[in-house]
């Protein structure tokens, strides 16, 4: 059975990461990659890893999308000009998985709500943010319990992983994964905080989960579901580790997650990085009518 | 009384409603930030800042909620100030510029836009909205001791070249030396245009804060962070009222009336503080181990949960190096610990 043809768009650190991710992918095949600086370091390792290669942004592609039968681009550019890559390859048929916060389309966090994305017959769909695809699935494993009134995450990257686009525009990041956190969560209020560390040896990505609920916290159904969430996350991010937690103390829940990488373009510290590539290559493949079911039952006996 | 640095003008900004917030555990009134603040604006203070501890955007289960919003303290201090402007504080990752925008409506007029001494570089579209908003802005460089001299330099250039008007050398930790404020503000003096002003923002926690506003102001530094009677995270900020003694006994001007920061500390602020802000065990082992001072009572509080001393956790939390914002790593290193050691104990056994 032949792969489906994809595109990336974006020759940085996520852009780069997808290509190794998408080679490994039995559903799908990276065919092109779009950068702007033929110099970058992505282009030029996606070149030398088969691809084809353009340094004239989106342009670039356009005429090769219908010869080359792109059918999935992912943009791993930014906020500002995904709006415009968009239009241009949706309207070409091309399904978009928008790894920016610009969040035109639907929020995907996969073990929460993908198979209700992927129902609904949309043309371009959001990752969210990485230090959202690292934290919504435990926000999620609460509020399916209980109702939360309020969920709070604290994303901790090494300084090495976080891209100089991401830098620029922190505040999208915070507002997309603001709001995700409780739209997908399932929280009435959300908040994030990203925090860059430039500790050498590099650290692996730290993210913390607090959850109010609104009624005392129902301790051994959380526990298990937390549990039940961990086993999910890590069918598609192997290196998503429950570090402590849950722990309670009143009516607030906090669930302490690392996430390693895979190490492919960047260390196994990045675990930001392969949270969402791993997260868009998932959703990309659900979209492709190939994924494995999601849904898994919660169980006591899931180990950490 | 006179020396060689008679007649250097610095402007003194009071830290005491916003650092002070942490030694509050951010439970500082309305009527206390006005007391206060009124207090500072009578005795001269020109520029005092009032947020959450961890500024605008602050308000989280990570870093406490305080009694009231950012808006609602504003917008009682800044109509009461006959002279003093009002400045706030943002870290972005947290804070973001809906919430500048905010503060400023509220009557702020000053911000320090505050990042790691390494990651400069996530602030160009803070500094450049508050600039925008015709804020004073100030590139805030925290826990300045983990980046060398040139590092700092480099950093510092990165926020002037976003519109930042005064670049600060923050000693969060309370761990610099004189010799290391120095080289930095030395280095960033050389390095910055002429225009462009320096800052110092020390915490007391080797009882340095003095001494090494005192070497910042003699390698050119013309502003400095202080606290009445100290009121901050840690042992404390630089307590402004001393620092403004040594600096009249020095000849710098201050535009300061040391007798009312002296009564303002003893009779508004030390009466308001729930334990002594001093040198104790702890924090003086975030001056020697270099730990972010905002840690103290997070670790204190983690310690009484866990059954691991405070000491010990903020030893870790040095070795691995957190920095200021990871409050979160505080109950999840002393669980760690706390696993680890029942372990060993077990072995033992």
């Amino acid at each position: 059975m032949s792969r489906i043809k994809c595109a990336i768009i974006g020759s940085g650190n996520i852009g780069t990461d997808l290509v190794y991710k998408l080679q490994r992918s039995a559903v799908l095949e990276p065919v092109w990659m779009v950068g702007i600086d033929p110099e970058s370091d992505g282009l030029l390792r996606a070149e030398a890893m088969g691809l084809k290669t353009t340094a004239k942004g989106v342009d670039g592609l356009l005429p090769f999308v219908a010869a080359d039968d792109i059918r999935i681009a992912f943009d791993a550019t930014s906020a500002y000009v995904h709006a415009e890559n968009s239009a241009k390859l949706t309207a070409l048929g091309v399904l978009m998985i928008d790894l920016t916060p610009a969040a035109i389309g639907p929020y995907c966090c996969p073990p929460v709500n993908l198979a209700e994305v992927a129902a609904g017959g949309v043309s371009n769909v959001n990752m969210i943010s990485c230090g959202g695809q690292a934290t919504i699935p435990m926000v999620h494993a609460v509020s399916r319990i209980q109702s939360v009134d309020y969920a709070e995450i604290v994303a901790t990257a090494a300084s090495k992983s976080i891209g100089p686009g991401t830098r620029a525009n922190l505040d999208e990041f915070t507002y997309t994964t603001s709001k995700a956190v409780a739209d997908v969560g399932g929280a009435r209020r959300g908040k994030a905080l990203v925090i860059v560390n430039p500790a050498e040896p590099p650290l692996m990505m730290r993210d913390t989960i607090y959850c109010l609920t609104d009624e005392a916290p129902q301790q051994q159904a959380i526990t298990e579901s937390v549990q039940s969430m961990l086993a999910e996350v890590q069918r598609y991010v192997p290196g998503f580790k429950l570090v402590n937690g849950p722990v309670f103390d009143g009516n607030k829940v906090s669930i302490y997650v690392e996430v390693e990488g895979l190490g492919d373009y960047l260390p196994k510290y990045a675990g930001n990085l392969d949270i969402m590539t791993a997260s868009a290559v998932r959703t990309a493949e659900m979209f492709a009518g190939h994924a494995l079911p999601l849904a898994q039952p919660i169980t006591a006996e899931t180990t950490i | 009384m006179s020396s060689h640095l008679k007649g250097r003008k610095v402007l003194l900004h009071d830290m005491c409603l916003r650092d002070g917030m942490h030694a509050k555990r951010e439970q500082i009134s309305i009527d206390q930030m006005v007391a206060v603040a009124t207090a500072l604006d009578d005795a001269g203070v020109p520029l005092l800042q009032v947020t959450h501890g961890a500024g605008v955007g602050g308000n989280s289960l990570q870093h406490g909620f305080a009694m009231h919003t950012n808006e609602e303290y504003l917008s009682a201090v800044v109509p009461r100030m006959k002279q003093a402007k009002v400045s706030v504080l943002l870290l972005p990752g947290m804070g973001t510029m809906k919430d500048l925008h905010s503060a400023y409506d509220c009557g702020a007029r000053s911000v320090h836009v505050a990042t790691h001494c390494t990651e400069a570089d996530t602030t160009p579209q803070h500094i450049a909205f508050a600039r925008k908003l015709g804020m004073d802005t100030t590139g805030f460089l925290m826990m300045a001791h983990l980046n060398s001299p040139e590092g700092i330099v480099a950093q510092g250039k990165l926020m002037e070249s976003y519109g930042a008007q005064t670049v600060y050398v923050t000693d969060s930790a309370g761990t610099m030396l004189p010799e290391d404020v120095r080289a930095q503000v030395g280095g960033l003096r050389q390095a910055l245009k002429p225009e462009t002003e320096v800052g110092f923002h020390g915490h007391h926690n080797l009882g340095m804060g003095v001494a090494n506003s005192i070497v910042a102001i003699e390698e050119g530094a013309s502003r400095i962070d202080a606290s009445l009677a100290g009121l901050g995270a840690g042992a404390g900020n630089t307590p402004l009222e001393v620092l403004a003694a040594v600096c009249d006994r020095m000849g710098i001007e201050t535009g300061c009336d040391l007798f009312k920061l002296m009564d303002a500390a003893e009779d508004v602020v030390v009466p308001m503080m729930d334990q002594p802000v001093r040198i104790d065990r702890d924090s003086l082992t975030l001056g020697y181990a270099g730990v972010y001072s905002t840690f103290l009572f997070h670790a204190k509080r983690a310690a009484k949960a866990h059954g691991v001393p405070a000491r010990d956790i903020l030893l870790e939390l040095g070795r691995l190096k957190m920095i200021g914002g990871q409050e979160d790593m505080i109950e999840d290193t002393a669980m760690t610990m706390a696993r680890n050691r029942a372990k060993m104990n077990t072995k033992a056994a």
